[in-house]
């Protein structure tokens, strides 16, 4: 995959000059390689383990993802950014960060998916693969820096996650899900190429430092570039499902498998985000003029539909769908307020950086909880979780941290990530940042209504009859005690992430 | 260890400790989770009271046991903690109120039981309001703030009465929409005034670094917002009486006693003291609200046949005199409304406490249904008068205080004010006076006049057990002590509200 990464911008090379060999740096690309050799070591041991103990490939995946994190801490201890491919492939502290949110985001969701495959008749060995797999494409969209490799980093991370939300495989709601997944991805993708074959019309260029130098002024391309751009963040507003290109989101989430679904919902949109940072505040940057208003009317239609879809759910899992889009729609709120005050960009990205981090944490963990009481109740229904304090006290007041958390409420982490948007809103300052604000502080109240529902379910209904204690399996206990400390953690002592999240930052 | 520096911290923080130990003591041994609880809560009351004895009170308006360190420093928000002379009355209420409820809730725990999560979320509460009261930086005050939130959702959602799950989603809806629009307000100050969430900074930046009228106006209304939702103020007040007739009698008590005080803290704190310019383009529209508030509370309590209900919506009318002295923004006013804060404070709280224990003998709080209460119950009979009158304003009681200065500084507010509207809301006020004693002397009446209902005939009543003597006897002395005494409490304020008058002055005059 690097390879062809690095033959596509030879390709480029070789359009302008003579061809020169790239350097490849091991050290930077070190938690690519183990996260390859982990892919490939996977699939082979699942070849030739016994039936009876498949369950280790599981475990082995999940070592290995960690082994892929300890580069990032030598990279990091070390310092220095490096730079490969004539800066399409860029190795400093934003990607460091984003690559160890996507490897803890990986490692969360094997863990999550340990004894839900054991206990469900799936193929646990390919499963971890491709979960592997799409971790390598999110690692390397972290590092790129060029439209090739953005584009081939995301076909990487999203043709295993095709593959894994139709696994269940007898089941015609999974089937959907893959196929629904499937199409409009690749609508996206081709909508998205057809954009960026424009930007690369207009300027020449593939590698984002040298469009952004370009892209402010293209003469009478302008109008070219525009729809370019416009473009590109449709594509990615499907990975990232925004509205209104969200409607493949909650029948997909539905019907994948939970764990699968919790990838998605965290991991797969993330990696949307940080493809769309460094587009915009790299590439198109000087065109505040064409993004500043797309993403306003995203942001606005993302939050608001989502939110008030979510009220109707009675599926747990399709409300924490389109829940997930509202918790986007709060993220794309920096990205129009930047185009108001390009000076907010340094606190937009931190902002954005923030709410990833943190999202992350406490969107696996309210999923890893849905798993943990499906195990029980076998439904999804929100009233299935009717009296679960008085039978599952210790899990009740786990959900309840990550409901609060994704409601926004102190001193749970979710609040800081909303406190860091309307901090870059108000710091753009303009009327459209600050109405843009005002309508996300509404929205904040209108998503905590659904999360309270869930919160009087569990909370306030009595319990069914002859309802006994939630075994819940120790990986599965590791994943929820995970996020949940780390959500309090955070909510409490928000410095224990603004040491990254500040120095995530990217340069044009 | 210096306990100047650990004192506040302590009050704030042990409850939280003592809430921990509560949820570690097994299930099946409650007299162990109650004994822990109310120790626990009684260490904060001790700290109060060293904290009331080693207070300077020549300074009250300057912050004492002040810690400044560290908390979020990418947005330099910090731990900036301290008291003065506003916000210790409120501390000193805290750290009593919740012992009391804690001692009241001995034998008396609402369904579905559960000692241990309800003391718990006791404790929780009273981290986050002793919290918001001793915070000197914005951030660290909106999230105590909102902290307050979560276990008063649960106390009225799990043991509250019929209605609870809607009146519970109902409570934290409407104050969450309120403190967004106010954390949007803070992030302007933010922006606007120097990048910096501390209090007393940001006074002096707001007047130094020239922010337009305008956006000091539109600022004010975002903490207008969520501080008038707290309180409640008239429009806002909806959520009120469905709070408090679904809530358990602790939930009640604390949510009269403290909660509200968070709204008008925060008014009197904050959004005067940083936008004086805010505060007087919005004065009169707070008074306005406030008289409406007070006749139309004073109406609704006429209107009610639930016992609750009516003194829910009297809180409604009292926390409007409270508002319309703040709004002169005058000593004399914020004087009082303090003192009101206060004395609301422990009478509605008293009053609240009552109603729990009418609740728990008739199984009913339907006006209608009980009567001859001095006959049956003399004890309770005679606090319930007790309480009704120090509601209404009885001079030599707390409520007085509260009330009458309240209406005498509308006769004359602050200068850059409109003295005929707020004479106007002067008289408004005082006819409400009227009817408070009116509604509250026909509650009273109904109540503990005349014979019992028929239906009750041979029917055994308890009166005022111990436990409930020992809980309402702190603040049926509180009451009559600061009713003969409110030099006591001015002595506290008053320094502290002769600075931020004067400070307003300067503001507003310059």
């Amino acid at each position: 995959m690097l390879g062809l990464v690095a033959g596509f911008t030879g390709l480029v090379e070789g359009a302008t000059g003579s061809f020169i060999s790239p350097k490849i740096d091991v050290h930077a690309l070190a938690p690519e390689i183990v996260l390859l050799v982990v892919a490939i070591a996977v699939l082979l041991i699942d070849l030739f383990i016994d039936e009876t103990r498949k369950f280790l490939v599981n475990t082995i995946a999940g070592f290995g993802v960690i082994a892929s994190a300890i580069p990032l801490v030598t990279l990091a201890l070390e310092g220095s950014d490096r730079s490969m491919f004539n800066g399409a492939y860029v190795v400093d502290d934003f990607s460091l960060v984003m690559k160890a949110v996507f490897i803890i985001a990986g490692y969360l969701t094997l863990l999550m998916s340990a004894n839900y495959l054991q206990e469900g008749d799936y193929h646990e060995g390919e499963f971890s693969f491709l979960i592997v797999c799409s971790l390598l494409g999110m690692v390397v969209m972290a590092s790129a820096r060029d439209l090739i490799t953005i584009f081939v980093a995301l076909e990487t991370l999203s043709i295993p996650a095709y593959l894994l939300a139709g696994w269940k495989k007898r089941n015609r709601k999974s089937n959907e899900a893959s196929v629904k997944y499937y199409l409009l991805g690749v609508i996206a993708s081709a909508v998205m190429l057809y954009g960026m074959s424009f930007i690369y019309g207009v300027t020449g260029e593939t590698v984002l430092v040298n469009i952004g130098a370009k892209i402010g002024d293209s003469g009478n391309a302008n109008g070219l570039t525009a729809v370019g751009i416009f473009l590109v963040i449709v594509g990615f507003a499907f990975k990232v499902s925004a509205v209104p290109f969200h409607q493949w989101a909650p029948d997909t989430y539905e019907g994948a498998p939970t764990p699968v679904t919790a990838f998605l919902s965290v991991a797969s949109k993330a990696a949307g985000f940080v493809a769309l940072m460094e587009l915009v505040f790299v590439a198109f940057f000087p065109r505040a003029d064409v993004y500043g208003p797309i993403f306003w009317v995203l942001a606005v239609l993302t939050m608001t539909v989502g939110n008030v879809v979510a009220l109707r759910q009675t599926n747990i899992v399709r409300m924490l769908a389109y829940s997930s889009v509202a918790q986007a729609g709060f993220i794309l709120v920096p990205f129009a307020a930047v185009a108001e005050k390009q000076e907010a960009a340094v606190t937009a990205q931190r902002s954005i950086v923030t709410y990833l981090i943190i999202y992350t944490l406490m969107n696996l963990g309210a999923f890893a909880m849905v798993i943990a009481v499906a195990r029980k109740t076998n439904s999804g229904e929100i009233d299935s979780y009717a009296g679960l304090f008085h039978y599952a006290p210790g899990l009740t007041v786990v959900m309840t941290i990550f409901l609060f958390s994704l409601a926004g409420i102190p001193p749970f982490g979710g609040w800081f990530a909303k406190f860091t948007v309307f901090n870059t809103a108000l710091d753009g300052g303009g009327p459209w940042s600050v109405s843009l604000a005002a309508i996300a502080a509404v929205n904040a109240v209108i998503g905590a209504t659904y999360y309270l529902k869930i919160m009087r379910e569990m909370w306030m209904k009595p319990s069914p009859d002859g309802s006994t204690r939630i075994i819940v399996p120790p990986s599965l206990q590791l994943a929820l005690g995970l996020c949940a400390v780390s959500v309090l953690a955070i909510g409490l002592f928000p410095g224990l992430i603004t040491q990254f999240s500040e120095v995530a930052r990217l340069f044009r | 260890m210096n306990l100047n520096d650990w004192a506040l911290s302590l009050i704030t923080f042990l409850p939280l400790v003592v809430a921990a130990l509560v949820i570690a003591v097994p299930k099946a041994d409650e007299d162990l989770q109650k004994l822990i609880a109310l120790v626990g809560s009684l260490i904060p009351l001790g700290l109060v009271v060293w904290v009331l004895a080693n207070f300077d009170y020549d300074r009250s308006g300057e912050l004492q046991f002040s810690v400044n360190r560290g908390w979020i420093d990418l947005i330099n928000s910090r731990f900036h903690i301290g008291i003065e002379g506003i916000g210790l009355p409120m501390l000193v209420l805290s750290c009593l109120i919740i012992p009391l409820c804690i001692v009241y809730s001995w034998n008396h725990f609402p369904d579905p039981h559960n000692p241990k999560a309800f003391l718990a979320l006791m404790l929780l509460l009273e981290t986050g309001m002793n919290g918001t009261f001793i915070s000197q930086d914005l951030i660290l005050f909106f999230v105590f703030f909102e902290l307050v939130l979560l276990p008063m959702y649960f106390m009225i959602g799990v043991w509250g009465g019929p209605n609870r799950q809607y009146a519970s989603l109902k409570f934290f809806l409407y104050t969450m929409f309120g403190s967004a629009f106010m954390l949007l307000g803070f992030l302007a100050l933010y922006f606007k005034a120097g990048r910096t969430f501390d209090i007393a900074q940001l006074m002096t930046n707001v007047e130094t670094a020239g922010i337009s009228t305008n956006t000091q106006r539109l600022i004010f209304a975002g903490l207008f917002l969520g501080f008038a939702i707290k309180v409640p103020m008239f429009p806002f007040h909806t959520w009120l009486p469905d709070a408090h007739t679904e809530a358990p009698t602790q939930g009640s008590v604390i949510l009269a006693a403290v909660l509200l005080k968070l709204g008008t803290y925060g008014f009197i704190k904050i959004a005067i003291p940083i936008l004086p310019e805010g505060a007087r383009f919005w004065a009169p529209v707070i008074g306005v609200l406030a008289a409406i508030g007070i006749l139309y509370g004073a109406l609704g309590c006429l209107a009610q046949t639930d016992f609750k209900r009516l003194i829910a919506f009297s809180s409604v009318a009292h926390m409007g005199y409270v508002m319309l002295g703040i709004s002169t923004l005058t000593t004399y006013g914020i004087n009082a409304a303090v003192f009101g804060m206060v004395a609301h404070g422990f009478i509605t709280g008293m009053l609240f406490f009552c109603a729990g224990s009418l609740k728990e003998r008739f199984h009913t709080l339907e006006i209608n249904r009980m009567g001859g209460l001095l006959k049956t119950m003399p004890k309770l009979g005679w606090v319930l008068g007790f309480a009704s009158m120090a509601s209404l304003g009885l001079p030599g009681l707390a409520g007085f205080w509260g009330e009458f200065p309240a209406i005498l500084s509308a006769y004359k507010p602050h200068p850059s004010l409109n003295e005929s509207l707020f004479r106007v809301f002067m008289v408004v006020a005082a006819v409400g006076t009227v009817f408070a004693a009116g509604y509250l002397l026909w509650l009273y009446q109904r109540t503990a006049f005349g014979e019992p209902k028929a239906e009750w005939a041979g029917h055994e009543f308890h009166d005022v057990s111990t436990e409930e003597w020992i809980a309402w006897a702190p603040m049926l002395i509180a009451i009559v002590v600061l009713g003969i005494f409110p030099a006591l409490l001015f002595g506290i304020t008053d320094g502290a509200v002769t600075n931020l008058v004067d400070h307003v002055t300067k503001v507003l005059g310059s």
